[in-house]
């Protein structure tokens, strides 16, 4: 052999599994199963640099496409989405000492070459290159097949023969059974069988050389990312499945590896040599320092540029504010909605429609942590931010199994003589249906759960008792002092201790949406993806509870007991509310409850109108009550891939009193946590928000915005040919891997932009509150979420830059270019 | 009558050309058009349906529209309707309907929106001649449109691997089936000695009275309807292509491959039923295809983790049983199967999305295996019998073993051929046997008769080198043409062809040849790499060149939008009915060329392409 192949000693030692499969883990989607997505930043693995360097090396080392392309920037430019002065003054701040002249050929006119050498695939690529062999057209769909039909949560009709072994542990079972094998040779087979199939082992039979092991192992993972995330999740969330099955990272690649060198002993033989003894040298390191390009740095002026444009804007709204004299003696009542964006838009409605309200936000878990169980021995869904670890279970006891088993999809119609019978009578049936919901949609599917009229006899068990046992290491209920804790802490963290309505609605959100794979996406993000609406049932239930009551006049927090909490649920695609337990509410409280609802209904409306505004199939000149019932027609179809826009266009959450935003339209570009600084001098509270909100935010923000950049790779793509694997995700087609992201029609609305963050309090007590995590600190510090904090008293803006903050002057706009 | 026949065939066909007029950018204008065109056409079906019962329906046949005639040749257009006819009719008129004015809105700004909808009516006029054809030229007019519109709808994504390679690999089932249809035309020619239609052969004691004579050409015609019947449907051995082909949107997905196309294999078999339903072996082939079928692809469903592969084989498992009516001569249930089985599986593709939220509110759920077949087999057989349903009993690796590898190695021993050696051979070869072809008495008598097989040998040869070409897209295109050019030549041999017949054959030959030659050096002055060695995505910036270059592929593989789509049929009359290796060599030829230039356009103009660097990384996408 050539000398130049033997490697060193250092060399070959460079192999370490354990920290190649945590590297490798750190880069690999993070995205859960369908039933729960969460939304998260999908360039989590680079969140420990600076942005834009971090989008440099995820783009030079995986192939990204991180901003858009650069004549879309120009474009925006001319179409005057891009200000001059915002570019001005990036150019300035980035490269103090040029002039924007010198920029200016760089940024309007220079051609730069866009395509270069992505580092991740090069070396397996020699094997098309040396051996002439196409190893992942070999190797993937038996791969894919086997993975998805172990791991399948209720397509197929046969189960896996699961071991409690595991993954590798079960193949090895079904391969002892001697007559039929997964394999093409005999090779690979007494391998399984035989041996406890090592990585090092199989690598040294493929590749051959130490040095190159750990960058084979990412080339042929990030060959198939979606699944390699699945596993990697499954793994490290153990029990979350309905289905339990043990799959890690680690088993995943033995069994890949097997495979290769099944495929290969059938191409070749046995005489093949492994892959290093053709391969010269030992490929640059994937993770080696990459180099900053000049259109890495014209882009990043561009994408900061369009970033600043808007706030610019959204920063002189804010500084028109005027202090409107909200303080009614009589508010007709007084609403918590989750601080999404979609919510966010409501409460705007609704303070027109009844202008002696008053409305907050928070995230919609509603400070209630928790697991949830609908039904009696079924599956727990979290109730609670992604990051947290809920110690508490809901279990709803006494509710209708409203459920219909499906007409369309029975499992018995893959059998051959229940299927000679369905197709021969449900056929037509089905024929029948399908004509009519093209026609009148109307939901003849089994939809997600918020829309299901949720059932107000059912009983939740909310409160501890002796009754309850322990389960699976949860409390079942809250105590009464965990209870008053809860209430609490969320009152006082949007700081509603004082001057209560006699009605106060806490109004989680879901959404429903048929015919549509990733509908929990459309559902509460800081409930990981499930409708808020228990939530919010559990905390109105918590802070009626008499002895909680007690409690928290102690703490100084008097409720009055005419003040009655009633939970609601917003279905934000179809723009309606369900009201929970309002049988409870006392006579008075009862009739304005009656009164109220007509103000929610006209909110609705009028919610519904303006999101009809962006579907170009609706008509803009609808009455309210009209686009609405568009809207909700919409919601039922099984044609419509865009059910609603979510949180397209998000860009900006605020972080104080209702007032700052409260005169102007955000054109639903705005999250909004109820926050009053006066009460939380120290920042403890602000602690607690911003440690809920921004991950929850920011994981949206930044999905949204590399899912829209980069729909090929970081996005789903189309979802009209999406196949849905084992219920856990889509693919396209039957041998595709797994897509991670957004589908194109969440995103195609979405201007990519960071998060910004607007905080109202004093600068050095924000300093203070986000230097005490790290995590926190990271999201700001390294710029994934820009932040502006609106001092008190003064009213100026100051941003957050270096480590410390620098004041902000937005330019003066005329006010019709503010209001829409 | 006839008048409802012409309208019918026409709609479909109007609308697609008038989409294919209208702006891309205008999807309210391709929208209301579809629409119109579909609710005009159901409309009408309905009529023609309602009509026909109140008139009796008796079966009726339209007179013969001669388009070529030439000595004993005659080539003709014939309609026929009866029963079957109008159950096809309609199950398609709705589905086409249903899923047309469904995917108006489904695919609301998705690039390619009137691609989508031309095609789909350009599929739905071919299945309308189709199934109204009177016969087997007719048939596989239609037959030939399904096929060509099949591979465009499933490469609908054509900037990426999967769905372009996907589509290749069915395309090569489809022409399979096309040149066994080619096969049974000329078999039958040597049976009947005269022109035939669907409506003589239901004529029992004419039938009869042939098979009696000729036997074992009898049983050639049939096996190869059974063939085409059994790849268009995806029986065994070919069902692995169903699931394969649904890389489109959905919706096309679900009236291509849940209903109408995977459906016209049983058409076929009831439309020439009268003609085998004699002959006992043929009846249990099919019987014993459709009960394999509808055993193991219920098992494949069984264990499928993906909804639409497994739809696709529970529809094949369907199909199956529908074949074994057509056996038992269940003419009305298999009519009624087949509708039901189209309308279920299209509306369960349709909805697929949802199994999401119904299935995973199912629980609670225990972890036991939902069949009852597992307690009483015993667990190493069970074991055995879920694994082999996992791999799909081998079927896809059947294809890829039995199609492809063979073709691929017998490709790669060619690689001597050069395109200089290839000349250097070819002209003087061509000219000396065009020389002994018009000289025949310099030809030993007992040469004379295996001449034809020898040239359509050389023929297919060039076929398969140009078929494994993996680089010089060139040479590969060079020896399609010569392909034909030596089918002409061996044909020549056989007896004095008169010369216009050779020119019907040869000018679409030269014309499309030409063009696509042309359309290759066109491109070559704007992309450096136009070689065969990967996909090179070139549509995306050269649209118009490769709608041309599309055509030309067409026009050479024998589509009938060129005479040679007619001239293929006139090569074949004048292959004698002993002459079957010949017969065979060209037919393959003809296979063989045909994937050779569906895959030279994917590899030119589909696939992930040059200008994303990340074709190898990530082509699951």
């Amino acid at each position: 052999m050539n000398a130049s192949i033997n490697d060193s000693p250092a060399q070959n030692t460079l192999y370490d599994e354990r920290e190649t499969l945590e590297r490798l883990r750190c880069f690999l989607p993070c995205q859960p199963p369908l039933k729960d997505f969460i939304h998260h930043n999908p360039l989590h693995g680079f969140q420990g640099l600076n942005f834009e360097d971090g989008l440099v090396r995820a783009s030079k080392i995986f192939g990204y496409q991180l901003y858009l392309p650069l004549e879309e920037y120009r474009s925006l430019y001319s179409s005057g989405r891009i200000s001059r002065s915002a570019l001005e003054q990036v150019v300035l701040e980035k490269h103090p000492g040029t002039r924007f002249e010198d920029w200016q050929d760089k940024l309007f006119c220079r051609q730069y070459k866009t395509s270069f050498h992505v580092r991740i695939g090069s070396l397996r690529a020699n094997w098309k290159r040396f051996y002439k062999v196409d190893l992942d057209s070999q190797t993937h769909p038996a791969l894919f097949r086997i993975l998805s039909s172990y791991l399948d949560q209720g397509v197929a009709t046969w189960r896996f023969p699961v071991d409690p072994e595991g993954f590798i542990g079960s193949l090895r079972k079904m391969e002892q059974n001697g007559l039929v094998s997964f394999f093409r040779g005999k090779r690979a087979s007494s391998l399984l069988l035989n041996t406890s199939c090592e990585i090092k082992n199989l690598l040294k039979t493929i590749v051959g050389r130490p040095a190159l092991y750990s960058q084979y192992i990412f080339d042929q993972q990030f060959a198939h990312p979606g699944w390699s995330g699945m596993a990697s999740w499954i793994e490290n969330n153990a029990g979350s499945l309905l289905l339990e099955r043990k799959i890690s990272l680690q088993q995943l690649i033995q069994f890949e590896l097997l495979l290769e060198i099944d495929a290969l002993d059938s191409h070749f033989g046995h005489a093949w040599l492994p892959l290093g003894k053709h391969v010269k040298t030992v490929p640059e390191d994937i993770f080696a320092p990459v180099e900053k390009t000049e259109l890495d740095q014209v882009l990043a002026i561009w994408q900061n540029a369009f970033e600043w444009t808007y706030y610019d804007r959204a920063l002189t709204k804010l500084s028109r504010y005027k202090d409107k004299n909200g303080q009614h003696d009589d508010k007709s009542h007084q609403s918590l909605f989750c601080l999404d964006d979609r919510s966010g838009s409501l409460r705007r409605h609704l303070e027109q429609a009844d202008p002696v309200c008053e409305t907050f936000g928070t995230p919609g878990f509603f400070g209630v942590p928790c697991f949830f169980q609908a039904h009696p021995g079924g599956s727990y869904t979290k109730q609670a931010p992604a990051q947290s670890k809920p110690t508490h279970l809901i279990k709803q006891v006494g509710a209708a199994q409203t459920r219909k088993s499906s007409l369309v999809l029975p499992t018995g119609s893959n059998s051959l003589l229940r299927g000679w019978m369905i197709s021969q009578t449900l056929g037509f049936w089905a024929a029948f249906k399908l004509v009519r919901n093209i026609f009148r949609p109307e939901s003849w599917l089994t939809t997600p759960e918020p829309v299901k009229e949720q059932d107000n006899a059912s009983y939740l068990t909310i409160e501890n008792s002796a009754a309850y046992p322990p389960e699976n290491g949860l409390q079942v209920g809250y105590t009464v002092h965990e209870m008053a804790e809860c209430v609490e802490n969320l009152l006082r963290s949007i700081d509603l201790t004082a001057d209560f309505a006699r009605l106060v609605y806490v109004i989680g959100h879901g959404a429903s949406s048929v015919n549509n794979p990733h509908y929990a996406a459309y559902d509460c993000g800081a409930c990981s993806g499930n409708p808020g609406g228990i939530n919010a049932r559990v905390f109105a239930w918590m802070a009626n509870h008499q002895k909680v009551r007690e409690l928290l006049y102690k703490k100084g927090v008097p409720i009055p007991e005419r003040t009655q909490f009633v939970g609601a649920l917003h279905d934000t695609t179809r723009d309606d509310i369900t009201f929970y337990d309002t049988q409870s509410l006392s006579e008075e409280n009862g009739q304005r409850h009656d009164h109220n609802r007509k103000a929610f209904i006209a909110a609705l409306d009028l919610n519904a109108k303006e999101r009809a505004g962006r579907f170009a199939s609706i008509d803009p000149k609808l009455t309210p009550q009209r686009a609405h019932q568009v809207v909700r027609s919409r919601s039922v179809s099984l044609f419509e891939p865009r059910p609603e826009l979510n949180h397209a266009t998000n860009a900006v959450c605020i972080v104080g009193h209702r007032n700052l935003s409260r005169s102007f339209s955000w054109d639903r570009r705005l999250f909004m946590n109820s926050y009053n600084y006066a009460s939380d001098p120290g920042g403890k509270v602000l602690h607690d928000i911003l440690s809920a909100a921004t991950p929850v935010c920011a994981g949206i923000n930044l999905e949204y915005l590399f899912s829209r950049t980069d729909n090929l790779r970081l996005g789903a793509g189309s979802k009209l040919p999406h196949n849905v694997i084992g219920l856990l995700g889509v693919a396209n087609g039957m041998e595709g891997d797994l897509r991670t992201g957004l589908p194109t029609q969440m995103t195609e609305l979405h201007d990519p932009v960071r998060l910004l963050m607007i905080v109202e309090h004093f600068p050095n007590i924000v300093s203070l509150v986000i230097g005490k995590s790290g995590r926190l600190r990271e999201w700001f510090a390294n710029q994934w979420v820009h932040l502006v904090v609106i001092e008190p008293g003064s009213r100026a803006f100051l941003r957050f830059k270096d480590d410390g903050f620098v004041a902000y002057h937005p330019s003066t706009y005329p006010e019709n270019v503010l209001e829409p | 009558m006839t008048y409802f026949i012409t309208l019918l065939l026409l709609i479909p066909l109007i609308g697609f050309l008038t989409i294919l007029m209208s702006p891309a950018q205008n999807e309210l204008m391709i929208s209301r058009l579809v629409f119109t065109t579909m609710a005009l056409h159901l409309f009408t079906s309905l009529a023609f349906t309602a009509f026909r019962i109140l008139t009796g329906g008796q079966p009726l046949a339209s007179d013969s529209i001669v388009i070529f005639s030439s000595g004993s040749f005659e080539y003709a257009m014939d309609f026929l309707v009866d029963k079957i006819t109008l159950v096809f009719l309609l199950t398609g008129s709705v589905l086409t309907f249903v899923v047309t004015t469904y995917s108006r809105q489904y695919l609301h700004r998705e690039e390619g929106y009137k691609r989508f909808f031309y095609t789909i009516l350009l599929f739905y006029s071919g299945y309308n001649i189709s199934i109204f054809s009177g016969n087997f030229e007719t048939l596989f007019i239609g037959w030939e449109i399904l096929g060509m519109t099949s591979f465009l709808l499933i490469s609908f994504y054509r900037d990426r691997y999967l769905p372009v390679k996907n589509a290749v690999k069915v395309f090569s089932v489809y022409r399979l089936a096309d040149v066994s249809i080619l096969l049974a035309v000329w078999a039958n020619h040597h049976l009947w000695g005269t022109y035939i239609t669907f409506e003589k052969i239901s004529d029992y004691q004419l039938v009869d009275r042939q098979l009696q004579t000729h036997n074992l050409i009898g049983i050639v015609v049939s096996v190869m309807i059974v063939l085409a019947a059994a790849a268009k449907s995806a029986q065994l051995p070919f069902s692995s292509w169903l699931p394969r082909a649904m890389e489109g949107p959905t919706p096309s997905t679900a009236i291509f491959y849940g209903a109408l196309s995977a459906h016209i294999g049983v058409f076929l078999l009831l439309r020439t039923w009268p003609f085998w339903q004699h002959q006992a072996g043929i009846r249990m082939l099919i019987g014993a295809i459709g009960l394999s079928t509808g055993i193991v692809a219920t098992g494949i469903a069984r264990v499928q983790s993906s909804v639409k592969s497994q739809i696709a084989y529970a529809s094949i498992s369907q199909i199956g049983l529908i074949f074994v009516e057509i056996a038992a001569g269940l003419e009305n249930l298999a009519l009624l199967h087949c509708a039901g089985n189209a309308f279920l599986r299209a509306t369960q593709l349709l909805v697929s999305p949802s199994i999401v939220s119904q299935r995973i509110g199912e629980y609670p759920r225990t972890q036991k295996s939902s069949s009852s077949l597992d307690r009483w087999i015993p667990q190493r057989l069970w074991t055995a019998l879920y694994m082999l349903n996992l791999k799909e009993w081998g079927l896809d690796f059947f294809m890829y073993r039995y199609l492809w590898s063979p073709l691929k190695r017998l490709g790669a021993a060619l690689g001597f051929l050069t395109t200089q050696r290839v000349t250097l051979f070819f002209v003087p070869a061509y000219l000396a046997g065009a020389f002994l072809c018009f000289n025949g008495h310099y030809i030993p008598l007992g040469l004379r008769q295996w001449l034809p097989t020898a040239f359509s040998f050389l023929g297919l040869i060039m076929a398969i080198k140009s078929f494994s070409e993996r680089k010089n897209v060139w040479l590969s295109w060079i020896l399609i043409i010569t392909n034909h050019f030596w089918v002409a030549l061996a044909v020549s041999f056989n007896e004095s062809v008169p010369a216009n017949q050779l020119l019907l054959y040869l000018s679409g030959v030269i014309f499309s040849g030409a063009t696509g030659y042309w359309c290759l050096s066109l491109l070559r002055r704007y992309e450096r790499h136009i070689g065969l060695g990967q996909f090179h995505g070139h549509i995306r910036r050269h649209e118009r060149i490769g709608i041309v270059f599309f055509l030309s592929c067409l026009g050479l593989s024998g589509f009938p939008i060129t005479p040679t789509f007619i001239g293929e049929d006139l090569v074949f009359s004048h292959i004698h009915q002993n002459q079957a290796f010949f017969a065979v060599f060209v037919s393959l030829g003809c296979i063989v060329n045909g994937i050779s230039l569906i895959r030279i356009y994917a590899r030119i103009f589909l696939g992930p392409g040059m200008h994303s660097q990340y074709e190898l990384t990530y082509r699951s996408s």
